[in-house]
């Protein structure tokens, strides 16, 4: 083999790897976002707005106390799951219920709770741009093939495979979670048919507070997940919002396997796209892919979602 | 050339055949009742008829011209409407905004829109009505409402789905007096019902469906005495 | 003529005279960036309100009306020549939403909104990247025509005054039957006859246009644009929005009612904290939403409306009696 089909075989690696990592974490995003469009057919445009304020918790802890933000998914998910739960109770539950002239009132509402967020911070903070500098954030796992004579060398970010490693976890406990337990189930019965869910005795409405506290849980996780690898400011949320619709949307709504199909579907391709066509258009490639699914396959990738 | 003709018509969904090889024809003048146990793929049919869905296979020609496959608005601007089994009214809209809406149909013009509209809700005595929001009316003018929407259309073939259902005796026998002046001003009407005494007396002839196959077609006498009709509604007695 | 339009006909000149009377910049500063939001607000309020296609995404057309102008100007036009962008900006964006409604259309509600939103922040990045043709993150600068504010005011105020005409003469014609009943029930409306899709692009159309336009005038007016800021997704797609809800959506008057305070609380803001207003709009827009989802036109209408039911309904008491 020569140098040179080595070496693109090795950027190739390179640039796989980096999407699958990047893919893991965009997954548990989208779950997030996946889970609570499944089940109250709302779009959170808060979405990334909540990844932000988790980010800050981990960071604060990490900046006061020391505490390793791997640590902290101890604390910040259950605080993620009662913001979560309070958001969803104090403010989206009284417009589920009113009527109105505009249609979607439920999204605008999140999207004002996202711009206090996001402000919010921004006041608090300052825009500065924060670190989490933690001993392995630079660490690399090197991995050398042999490929017809010559060797291709692969870096791994720790940071990055642990986070995906976590998110693995994460994704795995959600799918038994509401697979094999009592909760889990009256979750996909709400999400199936609210109404004959009430009609057998489920509190539906409880099951919305639980589930936008999961939704916000997974993706406070993802936040402080990425702490040691991101620069954390005020307004980093909004991309990560359109991130999230996106894989909800390749991945069907409410469709748990679709949205990690999704999100390793959006990582290889912001991957793919920023090395081999063009840096500057990285968070097009997603928009663009998400375009196309509305269009082609209205049922996301896998063809088992929910149509409009 | 009957009015409309519907041949060899199936609309599969997934795996579930909601109609299948579904022919007959509606003459002009007619009147021909659709009837059927729940589920048995009336409405359907009227979906397929109205252009809502596409059916999977056959054909469905209106005045000898093919229109399966055709968008709703299409089928509507060529003379054939419809009203609604779970009414669909303009809420926030009035009654009469509601008619001029579907009067639009026919002109380009307000004022003569507003005029047919007028004359569409005089026809099915909705007059008092006019200014009040089509989502604050109760059941029995809502669904007055879809007949007068679906009449300032001008249509030539106008498909009825349970419009009575819900209905008090009072409410009942008035629509049925509309429904022939509807029929007397030379429409052709294709009606879903479940009011046995109703569709029995306004319509000349029945067409029944069970499981998405037409399995009685004739005059109401006859398909009342057919035993298929009747197995079908009743079941079949496990000996 | 009735009461309504004497009233109107008065406001628009007593406005038209203001400048000869005033001629503190700031005080006409404010008038204008009121005008330019109200102008905005009408536009979104078309689409938005009255059509029931909710558009995460007007900064595409906004940003696209900006950036017409600006490239005329970067290739060496004259500021003074460069006030033909404004018809061309809003052309531009037009033509850049039928594309968009092309793509967007065919799906509903929440999905649409999210493709659009998509598809603006693809605009943005363009904007962004391709350096040769905008200028990319560095903007576009270049000093305006007219050294008094009075003309930019005059403009303004004939473009949304245009703008409010149009909509007005729409919305009591078959187009605005059509939008609101496709809003209503887009399924009871194709069965009606009305082709949804090709209305909704009009709406769309319209809508995108005046968007456009007000973008040129911004570029003219303010002399500086970058992606960052004529994209922008929360300083303008989503204020439009709350200029609308905040004075009602789907009223002729709840727009303006809207850009006023929008522009008197902006103000206020950047006085007093210079900065945080978005908090308080973020807060208002929660607020409307829960209390309010008429906004306050909308609110004062329905108040009126079931007064009116109240009184009929004394009245007919009493008759009974």
């Amino acid at each position: 083999m020569s140098p040179q089909l080595a070496g693109q075989i090795e950027l190739l690696g390179q640039v796989l790897i980096s999407g699958i990592l990047l893919g893991g974490l965009y997954a548990l995003i989208g779950l997030g976002m996946s889970l609570i469009m499944g089940v109250m057919k709302i779009i959170n445009l808060a979405h990334g707005e909540l990844m932000m304020v988790a980010m800050y918790m981990t960071y604060w802890a990490f900046t006061l106390w020391h505490v390793d933000p791997y640590v902290s998914l101890l604390i910040v998910c259950p605080l993620m799951f009662l913001l979560g739960v309070a958001i969803q109770k104090f403010l989206i539950t009284p417009v589920m219920e009113a009527e109105s002239i505009l249609p979607q009132n439920q999204v605008l509402l999140t999207v004002g709770i996202g711009l206090v967020l996001a402000n919010l911070a921004l006041l608090l903070f300052t825009a500065n741009y924060r670190s989490v500098p933690v001993s392995y954030a630079s660490k690399t796992i090197y991995w050398d093939l042999k490929l017809g004579g010559q060797t291709i060398s692969l870096s791994i970010s720790y940071p990055f495979l642990t986070a995906f490693g976590i998110a693995v976890l994460l994704g795995a406990a959600l799918f038994l979670f509401l697979g094999m337990t009592d909760l889990g189930r009256m979750i996909r019965a709400t999400a199936q048919d609210k109404r004959a869910a009430a009609l057998m005795g489920i509190n539906t409405r409880k099951i919305t507070y639980i589930t936008f506290g999961i939704g916000a849980a997974l993706v406070g996780a993802a936040g402080a997940l990425l702490d040691p690898v991101y620069y954390l400011y005020p307004q980093i949320g909004g991309p990560f919002t359109n991130k999230a619709f996106v894989i909800t949307i390749l991945g069907g709504l409410g469709n748990i396997p679709g949205a990690v199909l999704g999100g390793l579907v959006l990582g290889l391709a912001e991957s793919l796209g920023s090395v081999y066509v063009s840096l500057g258009y990285k968070d097009a490639f997603g928009f663009i892919i998400f375009v196309l699914v509305l269009i082609f396959l209205p049922r996301g990738l896998l063809g088992k979602g929910r149509a409009q | 050339m009957s009015l409309l003709e519907l041949n060899d018509v199936s609309k599969r969904f997934g795996g579930l055949m909601a109609v299948g090889r579904m022919t007959f024809r509606l003459e002009k003048g007619e009147i021909l009742g659709l009837i059927g146990p729940n589920g048995a793929g009336k409405t359907t049919i009227f979906n397929l008829i109205n252009g809502y869905y596409a059916p999977t296979e056959g054909t469905i020609t209106f005045r000898g011209e093919r229109i399966d496959g055709l968008k709703p608005h299409v089928v509507c601007i060529k003379g054939l409407a419809r009203t609604f089994q779970v009414v669909k009214p303009l809420a926030r809209l009035t009654v009469l905004e509601n008619v001029m809406a579907s009067a639009f149909c026919r002109t380009d013009h307000r004022e003569e829109a507003r005029r047919i509209a007028l004359e569409a809700t005089a026809f099915t005595e909705m007059e008092q009505w006019r200014d009040r929001l089509a989502g604050g009316l109760p059941l029995g003018m809502r669904k007055r409402l879809e007949m007068a929407r679906a009449l300032a259309t001008r249509p030539e073939l106008l498909l009825l789905d349970e419009n009575f259902a819900g209905l008090n005796p009072a409410e009942v026998e008035k629509t049925i007096e509309i429904v022939k002046k509807i029929h007397g001003s030379g429409v052709t009407i294709l009606i879903i019902e479940h009011n046995m005494r109703v569709i029995m007396s306004i319509s000349h002839r029945l067409v029944c469906i069970s499981y998405g196959e037409k399995i009685a077609e004739g005059t109401p006498r006859e398909v009342a005495d057919n035993q298929q009709v009747i197995d079908a509604y009743l079941g079949v007695a496990r000996a | 003529m009735n009461r309504k339009a004497i009233f109107a006909a008065t406001g628009l000149a007593l406005l038209a005279v203001f400048p000869l009377a005033v001629q503190n910049p700031y005080v006409l500063h404010l008038l204008i960036m009121t005008l330019l939001w109200v102008l905005l607000g009408q536009a979104w309020n078309l689409l938005g309100g009255f059509t029931g296609q909710i558009s995460y995404g007007h900064a595409a057309f906004f940003g696209v009306g900006a950036y017409t102008t600006g490239i005329l100007v970067k290739s060496g036009l004259s500021p003074a020549a460069a006030w033909s962008g404004l018809l061309l900006g809003g052309l531009m964006a037009a033509l850049i939403a039928s594309v968009i409604g092309w793509i967007c259309f065919r799906l509903r509600g929440p999905y649409f909104s999210l493709s659009v939103l998509a598809l603006a922040e693809v605009l943005r990045l363009v904007a962004v990247n391709w350096k040769q043709l905008t200028n990319g993150a560095e903007g576009i600068l270049y000093i305006p025509a007219f050294r008094s504010k009075a003309h930019y005011y005059w403009i303004i105020l004939a473009i949304a005054a245009l703008a409010f005409v149009v909509i007005r003469a729409v919305m009591r014609s078959k187009l605005g039957f059509y939008f609101l009943s496709i809003r209503e029930d887009q399924d009871a409306a194709e069965s009606l006859g009305i082709d949804a899709t090709k209305y909704k692009l009009y709406s769309l159309l319209i809508s995108a246009f005046f968007t456009g336009a007000a973008g040129s005038f911004y570029m003219n007016y303010l002399g500086f644009i970058d992606p960052g800021i004529v994209f922008s997704i929360a300083d303008i797609s989503i204020m439009m929005i709350l200029v609308t809800i905040l004075g009602g959506a789907a009223t002729l008057a709840g727009p303006i009612v809207g850009a006023v305070i929008y522009i008197l609380v902006s103000e206020f803001f950047r006085v007093w904290f210079k900065s945080g207003h978005l908090i308080f709009f973020g807060i208002l827009i929660i607020v409307i939403i829960i209390f309010f989802p008429a906004g306050i036109v909308g609110t004062i209408k329905e108040r009126r409306a079931g007064r009116k039911l109240r009184r009929a309904g004394a009245a007919r008491e009493s008759a009974a009696a």
